[in-house]
């Protein structure tokens, strides 16, 4: 048994040797951290709006007052012409355009039926459904103003009294760092982990020490536990950072239990570390081993609903997300921290994570054999 | 010219011989855009909501009907009691939102006390939570205005999407994609490669060779200007057959433009080669000072305007930023080049720049 804790210390000393990982290990992740919570973003700001006003009127004013007095639109020019407002959407100098016909005035206080027009730059779908969304929220409550000021007539009195009241629960703000950060601490771990554990063995073989490391008494199950243990103690030592950070910076609640968290990210690490020592085992070069665990990574991660909702994918989609586990862990962490779930609400979590655990470290063992004898 | 053209040969043979890398380079952009374009999407698709209804009356029904019927919402198999239960089930992680009846609801309508309803959403995804909850209210609004014998709304709005009528995401990642692949196929590549000879000693053998420095390097890097460039064709081919994602503009420009990028991501990659030594750290710096600044920074994925200023500044040295701008602008704008001609130049400069400095690197390294 004391063989494990040997190759475990020569492990750590290789990682603590070689000066171009070092920064990899131990700043990248936080520089990354820093940067993705702050970049990915899709929270949509500072939309850039001109305004065709073609009646100039006390009531077209008060509604362009309207939409600069909401935060959401920034305005880059009002005139009464409609060609500046389309080439500032050619040059992006503007998101949207918003068209106040003739006699708008006119038309609303004799309440006939007057139409605005919204020219949007669609080419970013989610940014155009936001402009959307909030100016029609102003037309609406602009609506709203105009005809409370109007004198009742008899049939107005049927009007039908509903008051919507909304709330958001878990994230109260809208704060979508809140929202990034703990699915971004997963991608940290799971990056570091993959890529070191896919390099490593690979490389034992690529320079021939691997035959050295076979000719010894080390069994197969040593070799591989001690060739993970140092990795996966990273991969949590890392995590535990990010936590604190997350905790510092973004304060970012953490609504349930921390074991929990630990006790997930346990398993979930040797999933990682199974999948990269995979790969290991069937390349025969670092350069090779990279662009595999690359091209996975970015499928895993593209298909993780970190940065876009599995909810909003199509049905065969979602199946694939099955058989990924950065998304189990996404999700869990996100109950977790953000909305308190229990034990109970998150097992079917742990046991797709350990079930996946067992078969991967299984194949990865069974292949390792294969290639070594 | 017939060595240069041998040496090429060489190079096609390194490539071709190495079929995993192989299958991997031609492999993922077809992954990629096929991923980007039916799964990785922002349109709500059929969320789940609740309701709590504590008046069960012909309006609530008829309300409850309209939102199922929407397409975008789709009821959840729990049925909440009390505002106890909803807790629970948000935290259950499946329902999105819920939705609250007062009592006396419909009694309340025709009496005209102020009848209530209540939409809770679960905002740990803060876009989501802003999007459902305008789409309730919409329906809600809608079957007020139904209910009212003059629709209280004077002002209609007629919306135009430009470019995108559809709103397909898709589109705005395609051009992304290709900036990925090409950056992949030509700055990283070429670095790996170029460091590959110097790791293994065969540099020493080429520098004797009769060749000059200048053909080797271009000779490196031919090879890998066609295969990003047959990777930009595929991914053009797979977004207009598949996604039927048009090119408005001039296709000629386009291709020209994606030359032009392949250059200036190539000088970066022999930029990399000639300030390293072993393939792992060429390999590392590629993919933190230029993959991951790419896929952030540029644009690709997250919009820049929503980045803080830093971010903004810092997305401006990323040529990736530039060139996305570009594509985006020909094939879903249809403008030419006189629109487009800052950001044609910013990348000119750039791989300027990037030629000259390996230049003064690489002949010093000869020395």
């Amino acid at each position: 048994m004391k063989i494990i804790p040997f190759i475990v210390q020569k492990e750590f000393l290789q990682i603590f040797r070689n000066k171009s990982m070092l920064p990899i290990i131990f700043v990248m992740p936080f520089v990354q951290l820093l940067v993705l919570s702050y970049a990915a973003n899709f929270e949509v700001k500072n939309l850039t709006l001109y305004i065709t006003d073609h009646d100039y009127s006390a009531a077209s004013q008060r509604l362009v007052n309207k939409f600069q007095g909401t935060g959401y639109f920034q305005l880059t020019g009002l005139s009464s012409g409609v060609q500046a407002g389309f080439e500032q959407i050619e040059k992006n100098e503007a998101d949207l355009i918003l068209q106040i016909p003739f006699d708008f005035e006119k038309n609303l206080y004799s309440r006939q039926p007057t139409d605005l027009q919204l020219i949007v730059n669609a080419i970013d779908g989610i940014k155009a459904g936001l402009a959307n969304t909030y100016s029609n929220a102003i037309i609406a409550d602009f609506n709203e103003e105009i005809s409370a000021e109007l004198p009742v007539t008899q049939v107005m009195r049927r009007a039908v009294p509903i008051q919507i009241e909304s709330h958001n629960w878990f994230n109260t703000e809208l704060d979508y760092k809140t929202f990034m950060v703990p699915g971004i601490l997963v991608l940290l771990v799971t990056m570091i982990g993959a890529f070191l554990s896919s390099m490593n063995i690979v490389r034992e073989k690529e320079i021939g020490t691997i035959e050295q490391l076979n000719a010894t008494t080390i069994k197969k199950h040593q070799f591989i536990i001690g060739k993970l243990l140092p990795f996966w103690l990273l991969g949590l030592a890392e995590l535990t950072f990010g936590l604190i950070l997350a905790r510092l910076i973004f304060d970012i609640p953490f609504e349930g239990s921390l074991l929990l968290v630990f006790g997930f990210a346990a398993i979930y690490m040797l999933v990682v570390l199974g999948i990269g020592m995979f790969i290991s085992t069937v390349t025969d070069t670092q350069q090779q081993a990279m662009f595999i665990a690359w091209f996975f990574l970015v499928i895993f991660i593209l298909m993780s609903g970190l940065f876009t909702a599995i909810e909003n994918m199509p049905i065969w989609a979602q199946q694939i997300t099955r058989f990924n586990p950065v998304a189990y862990f996404v999700k869990f962490m996100r109950m977790v921290l953000l909305k308190g779930s229990t034990f109970q609400d998150v097992q079917y979590l742990f046991g797709a994570i350990t079930l996946y655990a067992i078969i991967i470290n299984v194949l990865a063992i069974l292949n390792y054999r294969k290639t070594s004898i | 010219m017939k060595q240069f053209i041998a040496f090429v040969k060489k190079e096609f043979y390194h490539i071709f011989r190495d079929k995993r890398t192989l299958l991997i380079l031609f492999g993922m952009p077809v992954v990629q855009v096929i991923l980007f374009g039916f799964a990785i999407t922002n349109e709500i698709n059929e969320a789940h909501i609740v309701f709590l209804d504590k008046s069960h009356d012909v309006a609530t029904d008829k309300i409850k009907d309209k939102i199922l019927s929407s397409g975008y919402f789709r009821l959840n198999e729990k049925t909440p009691r009390s505002s106890a239960d909803l807790q629970e089930i948000f935290r259950e992680g499946k329902v999105k939102v819920a939705v609250v009846f007062g009592q006396n609801f419909y009694k309340n309508m025709l009496t005209h006390q102020s009848a209530n309803i209540e939409i809770l959403a679960d905002a740990s995804d803060p876009n989501m939570a802003t999007t459902l909850t305008a789409y309730v209210t919409a329906i809600i609004r809608q079957y007020q205005a139904e209910e009212q014998t003059i629709t209280g709304g004077l002002i209609g709005t007629e919306v135009k999407m430009l470019y995108n009528e559809q709103l397909k995401g898709v589109f705005l990642f395609v051009p992304g994609v290709i900036t990925v692949i090409l950056m992949l196929v030509s700055a990283m590549m070429t670095s790996i490669t170029i460091t590959r000879e110097k790791e293994l000693g065969t540099m020493e053998i080429l520098m004797v060779s009769p060749l000059k420095p200048g053909l080797i390097i271009l000779g490196k890097s031919t090879p890998y200007i066609a295969l990003a460039m047959i990777n930009a064709v595929t991914i053009l081919l797979l977004a207009w057959t598949v996604f039927e994602m048009p090119i408005r503009g001039s296709l000629l420009l386009l291709l020209a433009e994606c030359l032009l990028f392949v250059i200036t991501s190539l000088s970066i990659g022999i930029l990399i080669s000639t300030i390293t030594n072993s393939q792992q750290t060429a390999l590392l710096i590629s993919l933190m000072a230029l993959m991951l600044p790419t896929i952030l920074l540029s644009g690709f994925i997250f919009p820049i305007n929503s980045m803080p200023l830093v971010l903004r500044y810092v997305s401006n040295i990323i040529p990736a930023r530039w060139f996305i701008e570009i594509v985006r602008s020909i094939m879903l704008k249809g403008v030419g080049l006189e629109v487009i001609w800052t950001e044609t130049l910013v990348l000119a400069g750039m791989a300027l720049l990037f030629i000259v400095v390996s230049i003064k690197k690489f002949n010093i390294r000869l020395g």
